[in-house]
């Protein structure tokens, strides 16, 4: 039942949590569309709000204290907010999947890999007890655990990180999701561990044709692995691009403040690392205006008394910025990255 | 003391939280500014260039202290207990005097008029009746409390001494000494140890008491001379053998001698020191001083206090030994002597206050278990001996009479489990204060 | 260990004057000393001791020893024997072991049955509430445990002695007998322990209801129940596994008042007479004897931690 091959559309979805300190925005107004196949990537610091909206996705925000207060999610023409929650079990491990970041504490401690696998296909595709061991022992080798066999039996306390990462994938596409959510797959591992999973998640979407959102912090992981781009602050989304474009000419000067803090050895030599000032805001006390206007370099009254617009720069590429267009210009003339500099 | 200034950067008010604030963002424009306390009166805000600052400090700029406070106050039940703890508190401190101020009665008068010598039911000239000897029971009972409390407190007291002292130690030391320690705590603790207290208390209590005392310097010279001298062993043993790795059988022979020669001359000195102080005559002058000063009751008291202290200071010396390890290998501390901080201050000014937590929260919920060991040995006819009560003691003699006279064991009881009750609920709402993660949104 | 108890034990009891003589009738002195020839007692203190821990663990018989107390088998031609405690000053004639052996069940009877109903009734509670956090039952179910704390065993057993059996005639108020006898006991007993675990269970629960790998059981579609039972249940046990070693020592003395308030001829009773009449077998041996137990105890929940905790199997 899909249209015009669109697996999943997000629709100005809001979800706020009360705290002690009052009521957070984690997720203030979120669009997005992704298409059958396609990888999205959404980008933020710590509290920008990018796993609230994937766990709002499944519905897996905890009740007290969050709660999901408006917007739509629609999966594959569902629309997920207002399904009951037994049919949104059904869904979750089997046509959309998760993997978390700490693959340490994701696995439960007390239970065989082998039983963990053997919940999901045994609960959402039938199998019998046989069957859910080989496939689980299937699925091992498919993320290439060697010598699966055997180490479907331990427990996850004997696997390295990377290896229970590995095993977390396996896990989740055991059911052949259509989407697949990854939730900083990699920030917990080691860096030479990160190349491989990433390389693992590239290698699978391409063979089982599944769509997937990663999420993460960092830039450089998404350039290689991502066809589109979101980048999220402060609970709202800042600037919408494909990946391409969205390195070589951001419309935000957020986007510019990351690129350019991502550091370079071979063009920049000898001269000062690039920091974004100041720091993130407290979600739960927001100022009128926009969120990023006391840390930008061209911020300007109307910034901090007006929020800003969503501009859009072409179809695919949009803005929340009252100076997009002239920041789209500026980084066609200065690219904020040295590379793309050097490219030019 | 809150000060209101100015942020440097967009005018908006801003308020610092303590006179130890150093750093402030402003709330609107998220602008962090430096505290300069040059001028106590009137602290000054720079504006932060540099862009690092520490987020928790900056945002809140209370202390670990203040902030467990705050949270302590908005847990409406730990509030709650802390009330009627104080009320507690005063009543049993200044009650007895202004009591028998108003009414000349005594927790032990009893009434010359042989038809008084029984036990009424609540009045208004006994609010809590009388018990079987005429005794007003609300005097007795807040006598009692007196006793209660003390006892809860003072046990409490001594094994903290006890057990924060060698968890300190062990977990200090770390090792093969900390091993050894907590393995002779293990071995202690399976030991049902209220048997261990009920023989003890059976045999020295009362008259026994001064056999007790006498012993007493001995013990203490002992476990010195003891504790010395095994610090002084492992020392040598270290000093030789600490090179050595080799594993031929010469040498662990050669080891198992020492350390067995070693052991024999630790219980050799601690023997020696022992009789030697028992040889003066010390422990039996001490006694006899001590039985003229002393009365009975008050003695058995003191011996319950101790005998107390002794059954819970296990589980305190592992709570603190624990907190010690981890502290010990955290960052602040390599830290600390990174920029050449002494051991005596690491120890005190960095490791103590963060142990001092868990600490709290245990003591806290030691003193009614303590309580309620007292009052379970009162029933045994071990605890508190009259004329002295105990709410323990009380609610023990009450319990005859039940059927009869219900009020001889309702009030005790009642006070009892209310006061009981608050120090959980204390304990617990500390427990969720000092440990955040265990909040309730 | 054991014999680190015994060794102290038998030093207070040597230490305190008073012996259990004192409070008997005067012997006529020729009896006294054949009586003291034939506990030993008079010879010097160090040879006391030494015979009793020989007589404690395992000693080999001389050929004219007659007695039958403790465990005796042949070793070739030698007769060992081992766990003998002697004979209860008290009550003549009976030997210590045998009467363990007598009052043993009706203590263990009850002290089992009331760990097992706390532990039905506490981790039921603590499970429930755990689930329905921060509602009334949450709160009921807690402020009710804290009275459970609160209140002293030998408060509330005369208590429900009062409402349900004289009261309410429905169950009889003491002595050994049916199972209607156990009802209010059993209840004294396993309060305390019940309200411990009660609060126990909620707060690994909730611990555990936190973590990770639950959010993940979730996200693969599993439904509460499951992610409950499979899941959250393992690691939300552990602490009341770590609480059975000690609660089964203190629980001992439990049984101590409970025995003094329903009547009940068990082993707590005993040892409480034993201590304050100085019957120095009886209470050595009932001491060692509950030690040793509770020891064992300790050493099967240990190990059955390993069954619980995977990741400690291999440490």
């Amino acid at each position: 039942m899909t249209n015009n091959g669109t697996i999943l559309s997000v629709n100005d979805l809001k979800t706020y949590f009360q705290t002690e300190d009052g009521v957070v925005k984690a997720v203030d107004g979120i669009s997005f569309e992704l298409k059958k196949g396609e990888t999205l990537g959404i980008v933020g610091e710590s509290g920008s709000g990018k796993s609230v909206t994937n766990l709002s996705v499944m519905r897996l925000i905890p009740e007290p204290p969050g709660k999901i207060v408006g917007g739509d999610v629609v999966f594959d023409g569902i629309d997920v907010r207002s399904l009951p929650i037994d049919e949104v079990r059904k869904i979750r491990g089997k046509r959309i999947a998760m993997i978390f970041q700490d693959p340490m504490t994701s696995l439960n401690p007390f239970l065989k890999i082998s039983t963990q696998l053997m919940e999901v296909t045994r609960l959402h595709l039938g199998h019998t007890k046989q069957q859910a061991y080989e496939h689980a022992i299937k699925m091992l080798k498919t993320v290439g655990i060697p010598d699966a066999e055997s180490r479907v039996d331990n427990y996850p306390h004997e696997f390295s990180g990377g290896m229970r990462q590995r095993v977390m994938i396996a896990m989740a596409l055991s059911c052949d999701p259509e989407l697949l959510i990854a939730d900083e797959p990699t920030t917990a591992l080691d860096v030479t561990i990160q190349a491989q999973i990433l390389e693992l998640i590239k290698d699978l979407k391409a063979r089982m044709g599944t769509s997937v959102i990663l999420i993460t912090h960092d830039l450089g992981v998404v350039a290689g692995m991502t066809d589109k781009i979101i980048v999220m602050y402060a609970g709202k989304v800042f600037e919408q691009a494909p990946t391409k474009e969205l390195f070589s000419t951001p419309a935000n000067p957020y986007t510019r403040g990351l690129l350019r803090s991502v550091p370079d050895p071979a063009h920049e030599q000898g001269k000062e690392l690039y920091q974004i000032p100041g720091l993130p805001p407290d979600v739960a006390h927001l100022p009128p205006g926009c969120p990023f206007a006391e840390r930008c370099d061209r911020a300007e009254d109307i910034c901090r008394k007006e929020f800003p617009p969503f501009v859009e720069i072409n179809p695919d590429h949009h803005s929340l910025c009252h100076f997009a267009k002239e920041v789209y210009e500026e980084s066609k003339v200065h690219p904020p990255t040295a590379a793309a500099r050097a490219n030019k | 003391m809150l000060k209101e200034l100015s942020c440097p950067k967009c005018g908006a008010p801003v308020t610092l939280e303590s006179e130890r604030q150093q750093i402030v963002v402003c709330k609107f424009c998220a602008a962090p500014s430096v505290v300069d306390f040059g001028d106590r009166e009137h602290p000054r805000l720079t504006i932060e260039e540099s862009g690092v600052i520490d987020t928790a400090a900056a945002v809140s700029g209370t202390s670990l202290w203040g902030d467990a406070w705050k949270r302590l106050l908005k847990n409406k039940l730990a509030v709650f207990g802390l009330v009627v703890l104080a009320v507690m508190a005063l009543l049993v401190t200044i009650g007895p005097p202004i009591f028998t101020a108003i009414t000349g009665l005594t927790a032990d008068y009893i009434p010359d008029d042989g038809a008084l010598l029984k036990s009424f039911p609540p009045s208004l000239q006994h609010p809590m009746g009388t018990d079987e000897a005429g005794r007003d029971i609300f005097a007795r009972v807040l006598q009692g409390g007196r006793i209660s409390i003390a006892v809860g407190i003072i046990s409490t007291i001594v094994s903290l001494i006890v057990g924060v002292s060698y968890g300190a130690v062990a977990g200090y030391m770390g090792g093969s000494i900390d091993n050894v320690m907590m393995r002779i705590v293990d071995i202690i603790y399976a030991i049902p140890y209220i048997l261990i207290v009920i023989v003890l208390l059976s045999v020295f209590g009362g008259p026994n008491t001064q056999v007790l005392i006498a012993w007493l310097p001995s013990i203490v010279a002992g476990t010195i001379v003891g504790v010395a001298a095994l610090l002084a062993a492992f020392w040598i043993y270290r000093r030789v053998f600490g090179e050595m790795l080799a594993r031929s059988i010469g040498e662990k022979a050669i080891r198992l001698v020492s350390g067995i020669a070693l052991a024999v001359g630790v219980f050799l000195l601690i023997g020696a020191a022992t009789s030697v102080i028992g040889e003066t005559g010390l422990g039996a002058s001490l006694a006899e001083r001590y039985s003229d000063r002393v009365n009975l009751g008050l003695s058995q008291i003191f011996l319950l206090f101790f005998a107390l202290g002794l059954v819970s200071w296990l589980t305190m010396a592992r709570v603190v030994r624990g907190q010690i390890l981890s502290l010990k290998n955290q960052e602040f501390v390599t830290a600390a002597k990174a920029t050449g901080v002494s051991t005596p201050a690491i120890i005190f000014r960095h490791l103590v206050p963060n142990a001092l937590g868990p600490v709290i929260v245990y003591a806290t919920l030691t003193v009614p278990s303590v309580m309620l060991s007292e009052a379970f040995l009162s029933y045994l006819g071990l605890g508190v001996q009259a004329p002295y009560a105990s709410w323990g003691s009380l609610a023990a003699d009450g319990v005859k009479n039940i059927a009869i006279f219900p009020w001889q064991l309702i009030f005790p009881g009642v006070t009892m489990a209310l006061t009981l009750f608050s120090l959980n609920f204390l304990g617990d709402g500390l427990r969720d204060a000092l440990d955040p993660q265990t909040r309730k949104f | 260990m054991a014999l680190l108890v015994v060794t102290l034990t038998w030093g207070l009891i040597r230490i305190a004057p008073g012996t259990f003589y004192d409070s008997e009738k005067r012997l006529p002195p020729a009896i006294e000393a054949n009586i003291k020839k034939k506990y030993g007692l008079d010879k010097p203190w160090y040879t006391q001791y030494f015979m009793m821990l020989g007589n404690v663990t395992c000693r080999t018989m001389a050929a004219d020893e007659t007695t039958l107390n403790g465990v005796q088998f042949s070793l070739g031609s030698t007769r060992v024997k081992c766990f003998d405690f002697g004979d209860s000053l008290k009550y003549e004639g009976q030997s210590v072991n045998e009467i363990i052996r007598r009052h043993l069940p009706y203590s263990a009877t009850i002290g089992i049955i009331a760990y097992i109903l706390a532990l039905i009734v506490g981790g039921g509670a603590g499970l429930f509430a755990a689930l329905r956090q921060n509602s009334i039952y949450d709160y009921g179910s807690m402020a009710l445990a804290m009275l459970g704390l609160s209140v002293p065993n030998f408060v509330l057993g005369p208590i429900l002695v009062l409402v349900f059996a004289l009261g309410l005639y429905w169950v009889p108020a003491a002595r050994w007998g049916g199972v209607l006898n156990l009802i209010l006991p059993v209840i004294t007993l396993s309060a305390i322990y019940a309200a411990y675990i009660a609060r126990l269970t909620r707060a690994g629960m909730l611990e555990v209801m936190r973590s990770d790998y639950i959010r993940t059981a979730r996200a693969k579609g599993l439904n509460e129940t499951s992610v409950l039972l499979k899941h959250a249940i393992r690691g939300g046990i552990i602490p009341v596994v770590s609480f059975t070693g000690p609660a089964l020592a203190a629980l001992l003395a439990g049984t101590v008042v409970v025995e003094r308030i329903f009547s009940i001829p068990g082993l707590g009773n005993i040892f409480i007479q034993s201590v304050l009449n100085r019957d120095e077998p009886l209470t050595l041996g009932i001491v060692a004897f509950l030690s040793v137990l509770v020891m064992l105890l300790n050493l099967i929940v240990d190990i059955s931690y390993g069954f619980l905790d995977p990741r400690i199997r291999y440490e």
